[in-house]
């Protein structure tokens, strides 16, 4: 069986006193794709914050590979929500998914060709290479996602964390990032999706782990994705339509 | 040297250096820290000149310094103790600069350091103050530390050109690659201090703030480029520090306030004529491209 690649021991973290996560505790195998669900403000993106050392946990302890996050961190991509940045920042497509490289270009150093060519080989590979010189401010919001979830791709990680890389996305761009999703599984990559809706879980998560500040459901979508998890994680949050095993939760990404 | 040129070459320094600062003043949204430490470093000035007792450059740029920082640290302290992000800063800076006005006014008295000359600047005086450099001779002292405080700032804009970018667009993804971010917000506001300080002579406290965000603001309406809108808003400050000259010896007015001025000025047309983000450009432009932005 694949060794676990993300183990979280007793996480808790919090902002100023409202705590956010409580006793957090999983672990994740590698080359699956995990879906982590849970009603608004059930600390979601704060737990991928928190993995990533962006957020100060109070308690508990993350060990990616069985190292601490500063020496696994080269191994690890972080796709953050397409509203944490400001999109009019005077720069084009190609130059945001170069970012995703300055890590491994060192200090002093400007991006070379090889660089910007890596880069343009992810951006082809969401299917943007036409707009690589184009103003960011200029891409519709399926477009940015793609640039984003590219910027990861170039980042070459064996480890991926998206924060809602599907939240009001067009249906080509849903469709563009699930196949890379799939083929990052194929290649035995493992990724965790923020992600706020229920009725595709089944459809693209193979793990799926049920948050509302504590962990209330991890495993197999096969044997966790039940009704019954669903109820006690979103508690009265949710709205059930439709019958039988059609579920639509009202859940808005924030 | 002429005694305006003089003049003309402190203000068009005055212009480069803030400019050049002021542009990623902007893009992080911080353009109000600006107004904070142009303040607050009265109160490191001031502290030098009393742990000194005189005026020297270094005195002065160090304590410009710390009161930078110390102002970066409370407004990020407070504001993570839940005081809001403008409201923290507003106390912050307040409370220094007042600090440092009742210093002034009461312990350093008469010296060279009055709240007028601190708020407005006094740029006609600069070329009567001068010092001795090997090779070039006497060069009025504001214009050295200046001159100096450029060559500082472009080596730092250059030397994590893209370090300042990706902290500036996405910290988080900064953060999460290795790059520590804290240390260049806080390498940031030491070369916002520096270059406050260094200004301050000239135009003051206050008209700072217009050379650091003035001229950048402007050239972010012109341009796509970062790097474009480096050099445009370098070249907008010192445009406003040469045509602010000319226009206060015109009118015979404060010099410093001309400048100021001058930015305004280019910032109302850069508003109106930009082709990307200007006022015509939008009313000409068919409806259907800005739409295009979609969700």
């Amino acid at each position: 069986m694949a060794a676990a690649v993300i183990s979280v021991d007793g996480l808790s973290a919090s902002y100023q006193k409202n705590t956010v996560l409580h006793d957090v505790n999983f672990q994740v195998r590698e080359g699956t794709i995990t879906a982590i669900v849970g009603p608004n403000g059930a600390g979601k993106s704060t737990l991928i914050k928190t993995m990533l050392g962006l957020h100060p946990k109070l308690t508990g302890n993350v060990r990616f590979w069985d190292d601490a996050f500063k020496t696994a961190k080269k191994k690890i991509g972080y796709v953050p929500q397409r509203g944490s940045v400001d999109w009019d920042f005077p720069t084009d497509a190609l130059d945001v998914v170069t970012m995703g490289l300055y890590g491994k270009i060192g200090w002093f150093r400007i991006p070379s060709k090889k660089h910007k060519e890596k880069a343009m080989q992810a951006l082809k590979k969401m299917g943007m290479e036409a707009y690589a010189h184009r103003q960011i401010s200029q891409l519709s919001g399926g477009q940015q996602q793609r640039v984003f979830l590219a910027r990861a791709l170039a980042q070459d990680a064996e480890l991926y964390f998206m924060d809602e890389p599907l939240a009001g996305v067009d249906a080509s761009t849903e469709k563009a990032i699930m196949a890379i999703l799939k083929e990052l599984k194929s290649r035995g990559k493992t990724v965790l999706v923020v992600h706020h809706d229920l009725q595709t879980v089944p459809e693209y998560f193979d793990h799926v782990l049920f948050l509302n500040k504590k962990v209330y459901a991890h495993g197999e979508t096969e044997k966790v994705f039940t009704k019954d998890n669903i109820a006690t994680t979103y508690g009265g949050d949710m709205q059930w339509v439709g019958k039988g095993d059609q579920y639509v939760i009202q859940s808005t990404s924030h | 040297m002429t005694y305006t040129m003089w003049i003309i070459l402190t203000a068009s320094l005055v212009g480069l250096s803030c400019g050049l600062i002021g542009v990623y003043l902007i893009l992080k949204k911080q353009a109000m820290m600006a107004d904070a430490i142009s303040h607050t470093v009265l109160l490191g000035i001031v502290s030098a000149y009393l742990v000194t007792q005189q005026m020297t450059g270094t005195a002065m740029l160090v304590g410009g310094i710390l009161a930078g920082l110390l102002t970066a640290f409370l407004v990020q302290s407070l504001n993570n103790l839940k005081v809001q992000h403008d409201a923290s800063l507003g106390i912050v800076f307040t409370t220094l600069f007042a600090i440092g006005v009742i210093l002034i006014s009461t312990s350093v008295g008469n010296v060279h350091l009055d709240v007028q000359h601190a708020l407005m600047g006094e740029i006609t005086f600069v070329p009567f103050a001068t010092i001795d450099i090997p090779l070039i001779g006497a060069v009025p002292k504001a214009t050295a530390l200046l001159g100096l405080v450029l060559i500082v700032v472009i080596f730092f804009i250059i030397a994590f050109y893209k370090e300042w970018k990706i902290t500036s667009f996405d910290p988080a993804l900064a953060a999460s690659i290795g790059i520590p971010v804290v240390f260049f917000h806080y390498l940031f506001m030491t070369l916002v201090s520096i270059t406050t300080v260094a200004s301050f002579d000239a135009v003051g406290a206050i008209l700072v703030v217009a050379m650091l965000i003035t001229p950048a603001a402007a050239a972010y309406l012109w341009t796509d480029k970062l790097v474009v809108m480096l050099f445009l808003s370098g070249g907008f400050g010192v445009l406003s520090a040469i045509t602010g000259y000319w226009v206060a010896t015109w009118l015979d007015t404060s010099i410093s306030g001309s400048m100021a001025f001058a930015t305004g000025c280019i910032f109302f047309i850069s508003f109106i004529f930009s082709p990307k983000h200007g006022l015509i450009s939008k009313w000409v432009r068919p409806a259907g491209v800005s739409e295009e932005q979609g969700i």
